[in-house]
């Protein structure tokens, strides 16, 4: 039984960070329609970005913030400059310019910091009252930093005009213009929002992953299918989606035969398997409804 | 570039050209760059099925590095294990690949666009860990895959040389093949229900029917380039057909032109000379970052200046060139 | 003189005969030499090409004190992205349109194996290759290659003698890569434990592109294991060691070489987790006290301090790559037959050399019918600050 809840713990603790991929994937989407294939690229970039700060200054939370800040803004401006040439292309050539981002970003990293693993301490210490073997703190914190998370990106969209001008732009660009919303800038501000969040993600994923160029390709992948698996309308679905893979690789591995070797194949049938039943996620219907 | 051009004594003197161009740079060029054009011409077969799926069919794949590997593992199969000679393998290679994108094609009738994306996505990142499973070792090779020989020199031209007229000529084959596909009812059919699929079905059109083969014989290519590719570097192993390789294949074919067919030649070309510019440009300074940010660059300055393809770009080329002629 | 103009004929005669097969001194002239090189920039594999800096900077120092042997070196490195078929590509243009003398330390056991038999073919030396998979030393079958570092099919029998010898009742758990190089260890562990492969509760494997194999562990410690094989690349092993460390699982761990680095490994997983592990080492970790009066090591810091000031010294890898340049110019310096023939030869014929970055007591050898440089290692503890030697070298070589 204690494997059992140790292996789900640790599954919600990498599903958090799927999951904050997954919602920064969803964000991209809700603002552009569009996947961003370099999310991950970029969440990792800024993680560097944030371990680079922590060098100089030693402190992680400092680091933290101001690495999201800076992707914030950096995400306004890729959107602004290198995205918004491609906004009325067919849908392919946006994906190869996020192809493209996720080249350069990926390598300049290498290039700017190395190759080697380095580690980025927890925003979470060891110290903080709490501790057990089913679970530590950070894994416990990044759950909780991730559901809190959700909670502000869920109010940000229900309860604020921003929000509100953003879906609109997304779901009908010529009314919300009609109505004075400047929708090329809610396109940056989603993509800010995005990057923004991605980098959460990546300082809260270096502590387990360790940090190096490649650290988000696995997640991303995962990020992927938990926003698929939620729906991509949903923040909360991707949120969950995101839960659920990282839950479900872990009993995959360890509960089906076989699963050793196949444990991302399972993972990855099971999620299309619901798919063909509820093909737009498994919260996707009802969030289209709300809105 | 939306439907292929019709048949004109212009395009067949263009094609026949293009074939025997093709004919002539072996024997112009060293044996290590016919090897390279060969590699390109694997990626192009692929990349052709993409276009036919995508492109005119309008399915979404990122998962055609599976079918790359199927094609390449079933030669590899048959001449490791069983002593085929690699070009007898080919016809089975097609009906392997076509079968299993045909299946393939069955649920993801249910899927569209981001989801159909995530189904072939699934395909792809499972491939290499279903070529690794300790049961399968026996056949596959496991994690260090199947070794064997290129197939054999022929009429007298070299080993490279051979291979890359047989690549060539199955390669114009099958653009000839898709051009006649596209240009009959079958080839209206798979447009009509890109264009508007209710009003195809609401036409009369089987779309379930169609889009399973169209998924069946887009993978059929994809699996003849991956036999070609295997033949080109005598060996196949589990990681190299990974997801990235379905990436590459979507890259090439946007590059190239994804609604065309001379596309699918222009995007193989791109990716194996691409990157090797790349790596040109990058070795010229220190200062300069590695190739695959370069490379990265070229990729979204194709798409701001090229946006329908290399080749979508010599076809407005052409027609600005003959309105200004005839001015 | 008269010698240096008989060889200067020969080389000329055998560049105008269109590189026979006898005296083929391809990329190989009076004055210089063409060395290829292929090594993982980019992609999953790009933490070793450190490597490929390491050597570029040592031939580029020797450059500028008049070469080795009387010859500047043109050292040629591709990028082929651990991508097997981009190795083919990358070493099919180093060697037809190059036209390099030889290939050395390529690294990676998929991508050297892509072009094993290509290389042998063309009668190109591939040599001193950057893997420890086992097959790279068969000189009957294979004349041209040949193999650097200790063989990790070597290594995993060492570790299954000392579970054997040292442990009660031993419950052993492997976590291992899926992929030639780690399951080249494991069945090199495998068969060092002969008839008690029962012993083993736990074998499972992990992907590169696996985020972290914390389910792996967890399920380890469930089995009961009191031994843990520690098959993997420093970003999982580092994971392996923190994950144990904190859900109180304290097996005896045996880490492979390739992760044995403090820096690299384990100072990200933590010192303190990391107390009681035990590796087989060859090469000096940089960061160990113990070597920092030595010769071997002076030289090579000072090496360092004039070429890679900005490194990462902690990185193991840049020792390696400054060993194996090493070996290679004691190879060239003392070689009288310039071709690629008499380079191999010369490459088979090392005798007792020691090398400044590997451990004392650890020499490389080599003969025509051993193409096994080092295949010695000691075994080590980690004692929350180094790596503690103890024991004796064990050497394999037979």
């Amino acid at each position: 039984m204690d494997l059992f809840l140790q292996l789900t713990l640790a599954g919600l603790a990498i599903g958090s960070i799927y999951a904050c991929v997954a919602l920064a994937v969803v964000m991209i989407y809700q603002a552009t329609d569009h996947f961003n294939f370099a999310q991950g690229e970029m969440a990792m970039f800024s993680t560097f970005v944030a371990w680079a700060i922590f060098q100089s200054t030693g402190s992680i939370w400092l680091a933290f913030v101001l690495a999201v800040a800076l992707s914030f803004v950096a995400g306004i401006l890729i959107e602004r400059i290198i995205v918004k040439p491609v906004e009325s292309a067919p849908i392919f050539n946006q994906i190869i310019v996020f192809i493209g981002l996720l080249m350069i970003f990926n390598n300049l990293a290498g290039w700017f910091w190395e190759h080697t693993t380095k580690s980025l301490p927890s925003l979470f210490p060891e110290d903080m009252g709490f501790s057990s073997t089913l679970i530590s703190s950070h894994n416990l914190g990044v759950i909780v930093f991730t559901l809190a998370l959700l909670l502000v990106v869920f109010m940000f969209f229900k309860f604020t005009k921003v929000g509100l001008a953003m879906k609109a732009a997304a779901a009908d660009p010529d009314s919300a213009r009609l109505v004075g919303v400047s929708v090329g800038w809610m396109l940056a501000l989603g993509w800010g929002l995005a990057s923004a969040i991605g980098a959460v993600g990546g300082v809260l994923v270096a502590p387990i992953v360790f940090l190096e160029p490649n650290m988000m390709s696995g997640v991303l992948l995962y990020g992927f299918a938990g926003a698929l698996l939620g729906g991509v309308n949903s923040p909360g679905g991707a949120v969950a989606g995101g839960l659920i893979v990282g839950v479900l690789e872990n009993w995959a591995r360890q509960y089906v035969p076989g699963g050793s070797e196949l444990g991302l194949t399972f993972a990855l049938v099971l999620i299309v398997g619901v798919l063909m039943f509820k093909p737009a996620g498994l919260f996707g219907r009802v969030v289209i409804k709300r809105v | 570039m939306i439907r292929p051009n019709a048949l004109t004594p212009k395009l067949a003197l263009s094609f026949g050209a293009l074939v025997a161009f093709g004919c002539l740079v072996p024997l112009i060029v060293e044996d290590y760059d016919s090897y390279q054009i060969t590699v390109a011409f694997s990626y192009g077969i692929a990349i052709l099925g993409l276009n036919i799926l995508t492109g005119y069919n309008g399915q979404f794949s990122i998962g055609h590095s599976a079918f790359f590997a199927i094609g390449a593992y079933t030669a590899a199969i048959m001449v490791s294990h069983f002593g085929w000679h690699p070009y007898a393998t080919l016809p089975f290679v097609a009906m392997a690949a076509f079968i299993v994108g045909f299946l393939f094609g069955f649920p993801a009738l249910r899927l569209e666009g981001l989801y159909l994306a995530l189904a072939t996505f699934a395909l792809a990142v499972a491939t290499p860990q279903i070529l690794k499973v300790d049961a399968l070792e026996h056949w596959t090779g496991g994690v260090q895959g199947l070794f064997f020989d290129k197939p054999g020199a022929l009429l007298g031209f070299s080993i490279d040389q051979s291979l890359y007229y047989v690549t060539w000529i199955v390669f114009v084959a099958l653009m000839a093949l898709t051009w006649a596909l596209l240009h009959s009812r079958s080839g209206r059919a798979i447009m009509a229900i890109r264009d508007n699929p209710i009003a195809a079905s609401t036409m009369g059109i089987n779309t379930a029917l169609y889009k399973t083969t169209t998924f069946g014989i887009s993978a059929m290519f994809a699996g003849l380039g991956g036999a070609f590719f295997a033949f080109a570097n005598a060996f196949v192993s589990p990681d190299t057909f990974n997801f990235f390789i379905a990436v590459y294949l979507l890259v090439g074919s946007v590059v190239g032109g994804i609604v065309s067919i001379p596309g699918a030649l222009l995007g193989g070309l791109f990716y194996v000379f691409g990157q090797e510019y790349a790596e040109e440009v990058s070795n010229l300074s220190d200062l300069i970052p590695p190739p695959w940010v370069t490379f990265g660059i070229f990729l979204i300055l194709m798409m701001y200046f090229a946006p329908f393809g290399i080749w979508g770009a010599i076809e407005r080329g052409m027609a600005r060139l003959k309105r200004v002629s005839s001015s | 003189m008269k010698l240096k103009r008989i060889l200067l004929a020969a080389v000329a005669a055998s560049v105008m005969s269109g590189g026979a097969a006898v005296a083929d001194s391809t990329g190989i002239t009076d004055t210089s030499i063409k060395i290829g090189n292929t090594n993982p920039y980019s992609g999953p594999a790009s933490a070793y090409s450190v490597i490929g800096k390491a050597i570029s900077a040592y031939f580029k120092e020797m450059n500028t004190k008049g070469g080795i042997n009387g010859r500047t070196i043109e050292f040629i490195s591709l990028d082929d992205g651990y991508s097997p078929p981009r190795t083919v590509q990358q070493v099919r243009k180093l060697v037809e349109k190059e036209k390099i003398a030889f290939l050395f330390q390529s690294l990676g056991t998929p991508t050297n194996s892509a072009i094993h038999k290509y290389m042998n073919q063309k009668k190109v030396p591939q040599l001193f290759v950057a893997t420890g998979a086992s097959k790279w030393g068969q000189p009957e079958k294979y004349p041209w290659t040949m193999g650097f570092q200790p063989t990790y099919d070597v290594e995993g029998e060492i570790y299954a003698k000392y579970v054997l010898d040292n442990v009660e009742n031993p419950k052993i758990a492997v976590l291992f890569q899926n992929d030639d190089y780690g399951k080249d260890y494991r069945d090199g562990f495998l068969r060092g434990l002969g008839d008690k492969k029962d012993l083993i509760v736990s074998m499972l494997p992990y992907e590169t592109t696996d985020p972290t194999v914390d389910s792996q562990i967890l399920a380890m410690k469930d089995s009961g294991a009191n031994v843990f094989v520690n098959i993997s690349i420093p970003k999982f092993a580092a994971q392996a060691i923190r994950k144990s460390c904190e859900i109180d699982w304290k097996p005896l761990h045996l880490l492979n070489n390739v992760s044995s680095s403090v820096s690299a490994t384990l100072k990200p997983a933590g010192l303190d987790c990391s107390e009681g592990l035990i590796t087989a080492q060859w090469m000096k970790d940089p960061t160990d006290p113990q070597w920092a009066e030595t010769d071997g090591f002076k030289e090579w810091s000072a090496w360092m301090d004039r070429n890679l000031p900005d490194a990462d010294r902690g990185d193991v890898n840049y020792g390696l790559g400054y060993n194996v340049s090493k070996l290679l110019h004691h190879v060239l310096d003392n070689c009288e037959d310039m071709t690629r023939k008499g380079i191999m030869g010369c490459a088979a014929n090392v005798k007792d050399l020691e090398l400044p970055m590997v451990l004392p007591g650890i020499l490389v050898n080599t003969s025509p019918t051993d193409f096994y440089p080092i295949q010695a290692a000691q075994l080590s503890k980690f004692d929350g600050q180094k790596w503690a030697l103890f024991g004796d070298v064990i050497d394999a070589s037979n």
